[in-house]
């Protein structure tokens, strides 16, 4: 009896290992776990765009109002500027508050950039030196949080997001947390 | 002389395997860390590089935020001399970073439950083909021994089974009569 297991033991340890690998290489190494996930928002205080509408934003706005978006953007990304017509169509739902973080990007190209395209947030900051986006553990833009109304980061994306993304994920988790 | 062969074949591997990484380690890496970075203090500084060597960069995930031209690297570098700066040890640093980034920006992996297949994986894995090995020589060499034949080249003794007293009244027979 051992015996026969001890032949079959190669191909048990070959199955486990092509299960991992099926999952793991077909992943995109690009996109990180976060490690903020479900923990508090860091604290900050963001100045306006320089010559831009609004006070800026900071961690308290995005406390005790409902669920927030906070979506990090910059004129120089182009897979922001794909996304953009996303983010329009989310704040337009008037489902969460949409804060754009303007990621490292000159004032004058980022409200430029949002004259063309269209402003679809509450408020925009400025994070000139990228360091309240570092904050945020953000490593490649666009990226996109959904924080609920404790300020706890409950979903992060990575990328631009599409309209399918946008309604069987960012909508759905938006609905979830706003009960 | 099998033993030979493989013997020879481990430490041609192992002194290619040296040699190869002698050479890969003494072309000298372009430094990313750019003149205006660098502290003034050379024991801080030295501290901001080995850490920096141990960060992973998140955009080009493997480097080091040392290595990498990256601006993210570039920030993060300029980040942990800030802190030393300011007065934190090496594991604080770190953990500044890996709190924003997790784990993932370690470039040798801590230590815990969630990495311990990581770790011991392969330690586990050597150890199995191992016993496996010495348990096969085991049984051939205690199969040999019980039918007496341990001159007997293995793969025959192994399947043969001492003949039992019927046989061996049988073979008698046989030889006696010079007929079945």
């Amino acid at each position: 009896m051992l015996n026969r297991l001890i032949y079959i033991l190669p191909l048990g340890v070959f199955l486990v290992m092509a299960v991992y690998f099926a999952i793991g290489l077909t992943k995109d190494p690009k996109i990180l776990p976060s490690a903020l996930l479900h923990k508090p928002i860091p604290e900050f205080t963001l100045p306006p765009i320089e010559g831009g509408p609004g006070n800026g934003f900071s961690s308290a706005d995005l406390r005790g109002k409902g669920v927030s978006v906070v979506n990090v953007f910059a004129s120089w990304c182009v897979p922001c500027r794909v996304e953009h017509p996303q983010i329009t169509r989310l704040a337009a739902l008037k489902v969460a508050t949409v804060y754009g973080l303007s990621y490292k990007d000159k004032p004058k190209n980022a409200l430029k950039w949002l004259r063309e395209l269209g402003d679809p947030y509450a408020a925009h900051g400025a994070d000139l030196k990228g360091r309240v986006a570092i904050d945020f553990g953000v490593y490649g833009i666009p990226e996109t949080f959904i924080i609920d109304n404790d300020g706890i980061i409950r979903y992060k994306y990575v990328g631009p997001i599409t309209s399918a993304r946008l309604e069987k994920e960012i909508l759905p988790i938006i609905k979830k947390f706003s009960q | 002389m099998r033993m030979g062969i493989i013997a020879l074949a481990l430490a041609l591997g192992l002194t290619g395997m040296t040699t190869s990484s002698v050479l890969f380690l003494s072309t000298a890496p372009a430094w990313a860390v750019n003149p205006d970075e660098v502290l003034s203090d050379p024991v801080l500084e030295a501290r901001a590089r080995e850490i920096s060597k141990g960060l992973r960069c998140l955009v080009c995930q493997n480097q080091s935020i040392d290595d990498s031209d990256a601006d993210l690297a570039k920030d993060l570098r300029i980040i942990v001399r800030e802190r030393l700066t300011a007065g934190d040890s090496d594991a604080q640093v770190i953990d500044f970073v890996v709190s924003r980034y997790g784990d993932y920006v370690l470039l040798k992996p801590p230590f815990k439950l969630a990495t311990l297949v990581l770790w011991l994986g392969p330690a586990a894995i050597a150890g199995t083909g191992l016993i496996a090995v010495v348990m096969f020589f085991r049984r051939r060499r205690s199969g040999a021994a019980q039918t007496g034949a341990a001159q007997q080249p293995a793969a025959v003794t192994t399947t043969t089974t001492p003949l039992s007293d019927e046989e061996n009244r049988r073979i008698e027979e046989i030889l006696k009569d010079g007929t079945p």
